[in-house]
């Protein structure tokens, strides 16, 4: 199979999905002109032009309402964010409005709008570049979350979240838009709302998304170094769950680790423990460990950085304590 | 549109609205009800010029947009009391309420909180090649707002074909206007090159004529407009305000100059008989008293309506849990 890379892969989602449906038009800061600071829109503006590649001002708050408004009309808007930091200016729209309008309309309206925001800390970007904001809008009802890990679904991912009719944030972690993988010619839709088994194990699960499953394959290359055999699932879409494989998993394996890169404290790790407790009390064999980053603000000095955000060794550390419960 | 059509939805308007307050009272509908009682005008005047595929968002004093629009009494008042039967089933209330059949994109219970909607409504149709105005009603203290500035810059820059509706009533909550601005209005419009009318928001045929005027130039392509109505709310900021801001004599004042009373007089000197005009009165109190019945008629909804609908298919968190 051929490899392109993440951002590869998302512009061909977005060609294919933009061919498919002249409903379909994107917009954001600096995504026609320049491509997107991470190329992943190039060339889009020569094939569709600049009504449905859109330049905009930097005024969050009302690109964000503005993609509702269009979807309320029946448009397809996705949005480009520039960085996942800057939802936060336009937490208005996102929350009071666009999460909770078909609730509130008695599901006479719809918002299908895709909004796209590179997280994750990458090369000392600071505070106001770095966050993981999955943790803040899976605490918020009304959004569908997709956070993948690969270049083939982020292709797969990209085109069924186009096509959802509900609002979904789909984070790409900065990191992996370089990264290279397998992506299969043509048309396919990796499911929303659907985690994968990518590497199966007897002796713990160890469960996370987007870079840091990546982390999380190296730690199961670690431990079967050892001896383990760690299952890894990747979640792709962090809101809904997929509970079953989840739940299928750790049942087998009495052992779960929750790794990611959003906020530990209160994080996505905190609901997959508790519930995985509530649920497989008496078949585990050590409580469910988190790894998340430390409670503090993403910092710029490498080190310091290195320090808040989970590493390989932090998640080797957390599948170590587990397996060590009798 | 005859004088005589613009008077039945003020009178549609100010009836229903004091039967809200004698209702919400009476504790018989929920949450908070923000009045439109001396703002008739407005809604009157500016959406008779509404048209099929035009859309509106508005504010959390809503109700008056909604009925000039052609929402049934009968849903609206049901959705006030929480029912099923509701416009939006009983999940939207006073502050929020939707009709998609009618292009009414959500009343708002944040303050400018539709502008942002309005200029994204206006974007799509232009995306999809269709045809129709976005009506974007919003009261004085939506002014204070950074959105604001940015979808009128977005709605300029792109020339969309958005009516910006400044219903001024000259108090943000309980705050006067001149505490909240330090800016002249027709300066801020201008500044980004979209034509400002302002019209006496208590003269419904001013309105009318002004919005007119300056839907002629959103209709042909040509960009946003904004029209400032400058109008007075009889009421509180809400059923119930104490309305230590504003003194008995500045309400008696502005009352003279009742929407209603102009409009009324004005179509008995046009010679209307005065049997006539009580006639379509009566119909609308006849109206007014099934939306009443429907209302309090209409069954709760089921308590487990509660747990669906934010999305398109039943998302379950704890499957498990299923009956």
């Amino acid at each position: 199979m051929r490899e392109i890379t993440f951002a590869e892969a998302t512009r061909e989602a977005m060609e294919e999905e933009m061919a498919r449906d002249p409903r379909v038009f994107l917009m954001g800061e600096d995504i026609a002109k320049q491509g997107g600071i991470f190329g992943q829109f190039k060339g889009l503006p020569q094939r569709f032009g600049l009504e449905r590649i859109r330049d905009t001002p930097i005024s969050e708050p009302t690109l964000v309402g503005a993609a509702l408004g269009a979807a309320l009309v029946g448009a397809r808007p996705v949005l480009d964010i520039h960085f996942a930091d800057f939802l936060l200016l336009a937490m208005d729209e996102l929350v009071n409005q666009m999460a909770s309008l078909r609730y509130m309309s008695g599901g006479k309206l719809k918002a299908p709008v895709v909004i796209r925001a590179p997280d994750g800390a990458i090369r000392s970007a600071g505070a106001h570049h770095s966050k993981s904001l999955e943790g803040l809008f899976l605490h918020l009802p009304g959004f569908k979350v997709v956070a993948p890990a690969t270049p083939r679904d982020a292709k797969g991912l990209l085109k069924s979240a186009i096509r959802a009719e509900d609002p979904v944030l789909y984070l790409e972690h900065k990191a992996l838009y370089p990264r290279k993988g397998p992506v299969p010619e043509g048309e396919y839709l990796v499911p929303l709302g659907r985690a994968e088994v990518v590497r199966e194990g007897r002796d713990v699960t160890l469960i996370s998304y987007s870079l840091t499953l990546h982390k999380t394959l190296e730690a199961a290359e670690a431990l079967a170094r050892d001896g383990v055999e760690a299952e890894v699932v990747d979640l792709k879409t962090l809101y809904p769950l997929d509970w079953d494989t989840l739940l299928g998993s750790v049942e087998r394996t009495g052992r779960a680790v929750v790794a990611h890169e959003s906020w530990r404290f209160l994080g996505p790790g905190a609901e997959i423990a508790a519930t995985l407790e509530e649920r497989l009390w008496r078949k585990l064999k050590a409580p469910v460990a988190r790894v998340g980053a430390a409670h503090v603000p993403i910092p710029f000095s490498p080190p310091l950085e290195r320090r808040v955000i989970p590493q390989v060794e932090d998640i080797l550390m957390a599948a170590k304590e587990v397996l060590a419960w009798a | 549109m005859e004088l005589l059509d613009l008077y039945r939805i003020m009178y549609r308007i100010r009836r229903f609205e004091e039967r809200v307050e004698r209702l919400f009272l009476a504790g018989k509908i929920p949450g908070f009800v923000h009045l439109y009682i001396g703002q008739e005008a407005v809604a009157a005047g500016a959406l008779a010029h509404f048209r099929p595929g035009d859309y509106l968002t508005s504010t959390h004093r809503g109700h008056g947009h909604a009925l000039a629009l052609g929402v049934d009494p009968r849903d609206l008042m049901a959705e006030l009391f929480g029912r099923r039967t509701g416009v939006c089933r009983g999940k939207g209330g006073s502050m929020h309420l939707f009709d998609a059949r009618r292009g009414m994109l959500g009343a708002n219970g944040i303050v400018a909180g539709g502008l942002p909607i309005a200029v994204g409504a206006g974007l799509g149709l232009r995306i999809l090649g269709h045809e129709g105005a976005v009506f974007c009603f919003f009261g004085d203290g939506a002014l204070g707002r950074g959105v604001l500035h940015e979808s009128l810059n977005l709605a300029a820059l792109w020339q969309l074909p958005v009516l910006f509706v400044l219903e001024n009533n000259r108090y943000a909550s309980t705050t006067g206007f001149a505490e909240s601005h330090a800016f002249q209005v027709p300066a801020l419009v201008g500044a980004y090159g979209i034509p400002y009318l302002e019209a006496d928001g208590s003269d419904v045929e001013e309105v009318h004529r002004a919005v007119g005027e300056l839907l002629a130039h959103v209709r042909s392509g040509r960009g946003p407009a904004f029209v400032e109505a400058h109008t007075y709310r009889f009421k509180g900021h809400y059923v119930g305000d104490p309305e230590r801001y504003r003194s008995r004599q500045e309400v008696e004042e502005a009352r003279r100059r009742d929407p209603l009373g102009l409009a009324r007089a004005r179509l008995l000197a046009l010679g209307l008989a005065q049997e006539e005009l009580e006639a379509l009165e009566r119909k609308e109190e006849e109206l007014l008293e099934e939306a009443v019945v429907f209302a309090e008629g209409s069954p709760w909804p089921d308590p487990e309506e509660a747990l669906v609908g934010v999305f398109a298919e039943p998302v379950s968190d704890y499957p498990w849990e299923e009956p």
